[in-house]
């Protein structure tokens, strides 16, 4: 597989303005690049639910699969950086999203898993308020998901 | 009535008044004094376990809350039950000495029969009797122990140290004692405990790479028995107090982290796994239905004195949970039956400390004063007399945080006011005097600043919805522990059952509703958040309270609860 073949792949997998921006701010993808691509699918961007970003992204509607980890904090200690792991203990296991209920772009990390890769990803999404946040795998051509929620909270008054 | 029964009668009332012991009850308890702290060795292995004494090395007063409700799957569950249900729960006899303890009932009147609890140099006593007639024992300190005095706050936790060294406290964790700063907590840890006390929390590691801060568990050989002990921070520190405290490292509850370290105790050999834990106990209930392999989770934070040991089953087996009070109030007892490289039964009992029952042992009494005498002239300033019981524990008011929310708006000219739900500081007896010290005792915290904010309608519900699904969240990995906050001023209605954004209604202020875009001007302290300045609440407190001279019984403002009857966790 080339390089811009790879690239496509994750792009079709994310699709959003927001994933793509992220690749382009993390120099995965050139700015010029990441505008232009930007048509190849706005409709998981738009998305405003799970069922809805999965149908765009051309998949089957996903499963709910306990095969699937998150490791994140139930309530977070700074909603600007909240730490989000995800493992897929899914055979064929071949994309790992990360997607939040309330943020105004769904999407948030998609990361593609190579062949013989472990698929375990971790990454920091941000939050507003308390939110479900979704891990949702694509596995052998189907999607599958999992979510947890993570309390955003105003602090104080503990103990 | 003959003169000589009217007289009788008023001899009674005045021995009663001078705090003499008069119902029968508490005569027939008091014949058995002696004895009360023989308890009966079990087993070949002991823990001594205190949590929560929040730095008060002194005997002192501690009314245990009347209000204390249980949601989801906590409701009508220890350690949601309060007042005569705990009594018949617990079998324990009404006006007894462990009523007293144990239950807010009759507080005042009790409190004078059975006089104080707790104090440094009483519990030191009872430690000693313990561990003398135990020889394989540990004591375990489960945190919020350098935090709630004005000596501790002035000493930055030194009188606490060298407190808790003489105790002879084997390991530790933490909650409060964070709020000193991770530089001060890592140079107390390596500095003064090295080689005397380990402090252990699995569940915190750095913001950066994540590697351990503390260690997280350790092995002791206690009789030839390998015992290992792991512990378990406070998980939300950051969040309940201000995280710029504590910047570089992070929390958590930490489950799978915990499950890792106790198959790797287990794997080395450990017969007995314990959780020092400082969860809180509806969480610790819940990760010992989840975790495999803890015999025990002897546990704190959330101030529950429950008088006996909760089992509950998991995977793996079965999770013995306690909690074990607060304020130096308690020594909890657990003996443990070790046959064949693992635990094969135990007893349990959380011993109230009645300073009266123990002499005060000499050595620790000589620090408590050394360390005290500097300041002695200004701890004992009378501020005013009370004229009312002052307490702070309860759901969603005491009688101090009222004292404490009328100083604020009188000071501070403000409509209404916040006051954080802390649990800990101690109460006063109606007729005795308000010293400094006990207005430290409520309020000796880092970030002591009050403030004046303007809030819209709006945000002051969101607010109150915020705190009260800390409080009631059905899932206890959601609650942070701590008491709703207290609201001075503007009276609401709650319901605990409802759902986050739904359980706050009917927000007036002086019978006028509460207008969601209207700007209100609204006291406070406490702030987490960093830059946050403000006289510190000590002062507020003091000014009003001198001002004041005599203070009457203050009027506590309380929301109208919906939705709560039957609910265990609420006695008159």
């Amino acid at each position: 597989m080339n390089g811009n073949e790879e690239r496509r792949k994750v792009i079709k997998a994310g699709g959003g303005i927001g994933l793509l921006g992220l690749l382009a701010a993390a120099g995965l993808l050139p700015a010029g690049e990441a505008l232009a691509q930007q048509q190849w699918n706005s409709g998981a961007f738009g998305a405003r639910n799970l069922a809805d970003a999965v149908k765009a992204l051309g998949g089957t509607p996903p499963a709910e699969n306990k095969a699937i980890q998150i490791t994140a904090p139930d309530i977070a200690e700074n909603g600007l950086v909240v730490p989000v792991s995800v493992t897929s203990n899914i055979p064929k296991t071949e994309s790992i999203a990360i997607l939040v209920e309330k943020n105004p772009n769904l999407l948030s990390a998609v990361f593609e898993i190579p062949n013989g890769t472990d698929p375990f990803v971790s990454t920091r999404v941000k939050l507003a308020e308390s939110t479900d946040v979704y891990a949702l795998v694509k596995a052998d051509g189907k999607y599958y998901f999992l979510k947890k929620e993570i309390k955003v909270t105003l602090g104080g008054c503990g103990g | 009535m003959t003169q000589d029964r009217r007289d009788f009668l008023r001899m009674i009332a005045a021995a009663a008044a001078a705090g003499l012991p008069l119902a029968r009850a508490e005569a027939a308890a008091a014949a058995g004094d002696g004895r009360f702290y023989d308890v009966p060795r079990f087993g070949n292995v002991s823990l001594l376990h205190f949590t929560d004494c929040h730095a008060q090395l002194s005997p002192l007063w501690f009314r245990e809350p009347n209000v204390n409700l249980g949601v989801g799957v906590g409701r009508n569950r220890a350690p949601h039950l309060v007042g005569e249900v705990l009594l018949e729960a617990f079998g324990i006899r009404p006006g007894t000495r462990e009523a007293y303890a144990f239950t807010s009932l009759d507080f005042s009147r009790a409190a004078r029969s059975f006089g104080k609890v707790g104090g440094f140099a009483h519990l030191a006593t009872l430690v000693k009797r313990l561990r003398a007639s135990r020889p394989a024992s540990l004591l375990l300190d489960g945190g919020d122990t350098w935090q709630g005095s004005a000596t501790a706050l002035w000493s930055r936790g030194q009188d606490m140290i060298e407190a808790t060294r003489l105790l002879g406290v084997d390991i530790m964790t933490a909650h409060w004692e964070f709020t000193y700063g991770q530089d001060r907590v890592k140079e107390i840890v390596e500095k003064e405990l090295a080689g005397k006390t380990e402090f252990l929390a699995q569940n915190i590691e750095t913001r950066d790479f994540g590697d351990p801060v503390f260690k997280a568990w350790t092995m002791r050989e206690l009789g030839g028995v390998p015992v290992a002990v792991i512990g378990q921070a406070f998980p939300y520190s950051p969040i309940a107090n201000p995280r710029y405290l504590m910047a570089d490292w992070t929390f958590g509850i930490q489950e799978e982290r915990l499950q890792k370290y106790v198959d790797e105790a287990r794997a080395k050999g450990a017969a007995v796994v314990v959780l020092l834990s400082h969860n809180g106990m509806d969480v610790d209930l819940k990760l010992a239905a989840r975790v495999r392999g803890i015999d025990v989770i002897l546990g704190g934070h959330t101030h529950d004195g429950v008088p006996k040991a909760l089992e509950i089953s998991n995977a793996g087996g079965k999770t013995v949970v306690t909690n074990a009070g607060s304020n130096g109030k308690f020594l909890a007892v657990m003996d443990l039956e070790v046959k064949g490289a693992r635990m094969t039964g135990y007893r349990y009992k959380l011993l109230p400390v009645f300073s009266r029952l123990l002499p005060a042992d000499r050595d620790m009494q000589q620090l408590i004063v050394r360390n005290r005498a500097p300041h002695a002239a200004k701890l004992s300033e009378k501020l005013a007399v009370t004229e009312g019981l002052l307490y702070r524990r309860g759901n969603f008011n005491g009688t101090f945080d009222q004292v404490m929310l009328d100083a604020l708006m009188t000071v501070k000219g403000a409509d209404l006011a916040f006051s954080p739900g802390f649990r800990w500081g101690t109460s006063i007896l109606p007729g005795e005097a308000i010293t400094f010290e006990h207005v430290m005792d409520q309020t000796a915290i880092t970030y002591p600043y009050t403030t004046l904010t303007e809030m819209s309608g709006e945000t002051i519900k969101n607010v109150l919805e915020d705190v009260c699904d800390n409080l009631f969240n059905p899932d206890p990995y959601y609650q942070q522990g701590g008491d709703m906050v207290r609201v001075g001023g503007m009276t609401y209605a709650c319901e605990p059952g409802a759902k986050m954004g739904a359980r706050i209604s009917d927000l007036r202020l002086k019978g006028e509703p509460i207008a969601a875009s209207k700007l209100y001007k609204v006291a406070g302290w406490a702030p987490v958040a960093e830059g946050a300045q403000g006289e510190p609440a000590w002062d507020i407190l003091s000014q009003y309270l001198r001002d004041k001279k005599t203070l009457a019984p203050p009027r506590l403002n309380l929301p109208r609860l919906i939705g709560v009857e039957g609910n265990a966790g609420i006695a008159p």
